[in-house]
């Protein structure tokens, strides 16, 4: 029996311990704000963070997060400062991806309340975006930090 | 291309009202625009406002629009029912969409070839003008005044001399009693007076659900009691399977049980491409069970598909004569008479779409019908589809449309929603199909690989005299007619249409057989013609040794329109929609200008250079100006893009600045890095691991899109970006380091 958090509520997990987080917060706790995008950790859609770090729920196991503390989009209280200037820039398109990108974004201005263009690059190549709003996604980064200041 | 008129003329109320509700009043094809119709709702005294197929106003002043095109992050679900709203005088924060289910009655759904705006512009304005007119007419008839006495202010009907108001929700019921207005007594808003369409401060419907985690994808769409899919294709196209084994996968914790689908018969269409299917509670043990399974596939005669000789095969295609598709003088005189000849061959290999959502879809069996949820660029297809494939009635296949993440036109193909139905058939139960990202890349339906073969003579002044082009590659058409070799609307996607002023001119196109699924990619075929066209153009100006833009100009020639044979569905685009070289000049003329063509490009420095290109694809007119870095190591960096378009006009100006930067990344992709190959006719590549796409730290750093008013009708906004990406990006590269590489991805050619 695996126990672990997600957004602050206790919960078990006794099935397949190999399965990838997002799978269960996808089928299994019905979190489906957490995307799939291709199960290799190559693309970011399925970001969530364990406690306060950015990672990849798809290639993290059921028997990796016992005792840890899962924070998904739907755990973010709306509108966080990130969410906002989503919003203000008016970053999506299909918007798949996005909430992959401002967990992951959340992530870096925890760590770096003011990235530089540099830093971004740095922290958000590993979410793709396939409709190219990264200018937006930039941007709207910059926005939130100065927003957070 | 879908010519748009009002053929269905007026129904009676009584005619109305005698008639179904909602379905049964028109008879409809993509040909024909259903008049809009309105109805009351019994005679309670709530009875909402009901436009049967449009729109609806409760009495509470809550309008309720149908979107009937598809969202996959162009922004048509949003801008569509702006226009109505517009014309309604609504108050856009009492809005509410209502995602249309697949039916003819709302005319052709297929949310591609950019062209939702352009089609249902003026129905949707007719639709919201219509509902504001008799909203204003109930108004009049509650005070005693006359209609022309009163107007409009958002969600308010006015009478100007008194001053009385009246809430749209509170005459929704008197004014849902009245006839419709005929279409001549129904005033569309001035321009001036618009206060949505065109607006800087439109955003997407559904932004806050979608920063919020809330947004229903396909991905996220459940049904109740249903189990999950994942399907092992044939390896190449058309296998079928002789045996398989699934012990160890039925042993998988989560598996529940493993069944077929069937090869199908060709041509492939959009059936289901045959596999195993494994039977799962949830989607992590359908992929687990899946990697154990064993299975002896047939053999196909599409094994033969191997990407290195199928080159050699459309390049020596590519140069015999072909098919001619549009002749201008006489090239082959002009040759003979001499001047400079120049000749190039370009090459573009297969793409796949890669949206970031997998094809995924849930439907479900039940007494000869089925109901489907998909992220479909094409609910009418997924019923035509299913219908074919299990032998029921179109009628018989509802499908819903969530929202799409992202589609690039593979999701107007809707196989893995065919899969579901398939499956749930057999199983008696919904069940959810999910690809992998490697079924997503294996199984596309690819971007065709082409080769073009170019020729021109220059004359005294450095102008060609003659251009001879011939373009080679398996048809799109092939989907539908396996012996198809020759391109046919594709054609039209920048290849018949060349905007030059060249007294000489011939485009051929060459036969070439397929050996995988090919599809239509984000702007298509338009991709390798104006990478061919656009590199080539650079390359005479080089030879002709003129500044880049001056000749573009030189080419394009004076204002005028270039004529064009149409065919006969293409009338709306002859009359409304002339190819007009003023407007590509001044876009070129834009781009130059924003960029600093000239001075800025001399003063860039080794290693750095831009490049420009022109073309106008899906009626709109875009030139691109790409300025390239070239490192020590030989990477290319891209510090900026400026993009003019000329769209005519624009519903949501900064969605439309976002396609355009979104068309530079995706230009990116395909000019830095995509390529699909085949061995064995086996795909290669399979994740973003093999298949690279843009990440942020390689794409453009800026991009400056410049929108050129316009009063002219709407055109493209999702596409056109993409097609002069790559051939300007390669002239920079010419420009900044003597390279002239004809071929994509540039990541196979060595800079240094």
């Amino acid at each position: 029996m695996i126990r672990f958090k997600v957004n602050g509520k206790e919960r078990t997990f006794d099935g397949d311990p190999d399965m990838p987080l997002l799978w269960y917060l996808r089928d299994v706790a019905e979190l489906t704000g957490t995307k799939f995008g291709c199960g290799m950790s190559l693309c970011g859609a399925c970001t969530v963070h364990q406690n306060g770090a950015a990672i990849r729920s798809c290639t993290t196991a059921m028997k990796e997060v016992g005792g840890a503390e899962i924070t998904t989009i739907e755990g973010i209280a709306p509108m966080h400062p990130v969410q906002k200037a989503w919003m203000e820039i008016r970053v999506p398109q299909c918007g798949y991806c996005q909430t992959g990108q401002i967990m992951q974004a959340i992530a870096l201005l925890k760590d770096n309340k003011n990235p530089s263009d540099q830093e971004i690059d740095t922290a958000m190549s590993g979410n793709l975006c396939r409709c190219g709003t990264y200018q937006r996604i930039r941007a709207a980064i910059h926005q939130a930090a100065k927003e957070s200041a | 291309m879908k010519h748009i008129e009002n053929v269905s003329g007026h129904v009676s109320r009584r005619g109305f009202l005698h008639g179904a509700l909602v379905s049964g009043v028109f008879v409809l094809s993509a040909r024909f625009v259903p008049e809009p119709l309105f109805a009351a709702e019994g005679e309670a005294a709530a009875a909402p406002f009901e436009p049967a197929l449009w729109m609806s106003i409760a009495s509470d002043g809550a309008v309720t629009i149908v979107a009937h095109r598809s969202e996959m992050g162009c922004g048509s679900r949003t801008a569509l029912p702006l226009v109505v709203a517009d014309e309604l005088d609504a108050d856009w924060s009492k809005v509410r969409l209502d995602q249309a289910i697949g039916d003819p009655k709302y005319g052709e759904q297929d949310t591609d070839g950019s062209h939702s705006v352009r089609t249902s512009f003026d129905l949707m304005r007719q639709v919201g003008a219509t509902g504001r007119v008799m909203l204003i007419s109930a108004a009049a008839a509650q005070w005693g005044v006359s209609p022309k006495d009163c107007t409009t202010e958002p969600h308010f009907v006015l009478h100007r001399a008194s001053g009385r108001k009246l809430g749209y929700g509170e005459v929704a019921a008197a004014a849902a009693k009245l006839p419709v207005p005929k279409k001549e007594d129904v005033p569309l808003k001035p321009r001036s007076e618009w206060r949505y369409i065109g607006k800087e401060s439109n955003s997407l419907f559904d932004l806050p659900e979608i920063v919020t985690g809330k947004a229903i994808f396909g991905m996220d769409a459940t049904m109740p009691g249903m189990v999950y899919a994942s399907v092992e294709h044939p390896p190449v196209l058309g296998q079928k399977i002789k045996s398989y084994d699934d012990k160890a996968t039925l042993k998988v914790p989560g598996v529940q049980k493993t069944l077929t689908i069937d090869t199908f018969k060709p041509p492939h269409q959009f059936q289901p491409l045959g596999g195993v299917a494994v039977i799962a509670d949830n989607t992590w043990a359908a992929f687990k069970g899946r990697k154990s399974l064993k299975i002896e596939w047939d053999s196909s005669p599409h094994s033969v598909y191997n990407s290195a000789p199928f080159r050699k095969t459309l390049e020596a295609t590519s140069r015999q004569p072909g098919k001619v598709v549009r002749n201008v003088g006489d090239v082959d005189a002009a040759f003979a008479k001499g001047g400079k000849i120049v000749e190039a061959e370009y090459y573009t290999p297969h793409l796949a779409h890669v949206s970031m959502e997998p094809p995924v879809a849930v439907a479900e069996y039940r007494d000869g019908k089925v109901l489907a949820w998909a992220p479909t660029q094409n609910p009418q297809a997924v019923q035509e589809t299913i219908a074919g494939v299990l032998g029921i009635k179109k009628e018989d296949v509802t499908c819903h449309v969530t929202l799409l993440g992202g589609g690039f036109g593979r999701k107007s193909k809707p196989d893995q929603v065919a899969e579901a139905a398939v499956l749930s058939k057999q199983l008696g139960k919904p069940v959810k199909v999910v690809w992998s990202r490697e079924d997503d890349i294996r199984f596309d339906f690819f971007h065709s690989v082409a080769a073009m073969y170019m020729k021109a003579a220059i004359g005294p002044d450095g102008k060609p005299t003659a251009w001879l082009q011939r373009t080679v590659y398996p048809p799109i058409n092939s989907t539908f007619d396996v012996s198809a070799k020759y391109a046919e609307d594709e054609m039209g996607l920048g290849w018949n249409n060349l905007p030059f002023d060249i007294a000489n001119h011939r485009a051929e196109n060459g036969p070439a057989d397929f050996h995988v699924r090919i599809g239509w990619l984000r702007s298509v075929a338009n991709v390798y013609h104006a990478f061919a066209i656009h590199s080539f153009a650079d390359e005479l100006a080089h030879a002709a040794k003129k500044d880049s833009v001056q000749y573009l100009l030189d080419l394009i020639g004076p204002p005028r329109i270039v004529p064009l044979a149409y065919k006969e569905e293409e009338a709306d685009e002859k009359q409304r929609y002339p190819l007009d070289t003023a407007r590509l000049r001044r876009v070129v003329e834009i781009a130059a200008e924003k960029s600093g063509w000239g001075k800025r490009s001399m003063e860039l420095g080794k290693g750095r250079g831009m490049g420009i290109a022109a073309h106008r694809s899906f009626l709109t007119y875009v030139a691109t100006v790409v300025e390239v870095e070239v490192d020590g190591k030989g990477q290319v960096h891209i510090p900026n893009v400026w993009t003019a378009v000329d769209a005519g006009t624009v519903v949501s100006p900064d969605n439309v600045r976002n396609q355009f930067e979104g068309a530079a990344v995706f230009g990116t992709s395909l000019a830095l890095f995509g390529e699909i190959t085949a061995t064995n006719g086996v795909i290669d590549q399979s994740n973003f691991n093999n298949h690279q796409i843009t990440r942020m730290n390689r794409a453009p750093r800026h991009v400056d899109v410049h929108i050129v008013e316009s009063e002219a009708p709407p055109a493209g906004a999702g596409e056109p970006g993409v097609p002069p990406f790559a051939p300007a990006l390669f002239n920079a590269v010419f420009a900044a380091t003597g390279k002239r590489v004809r071929e994509l991805p540039l990541s196979k050619t060595k800079l240094v």
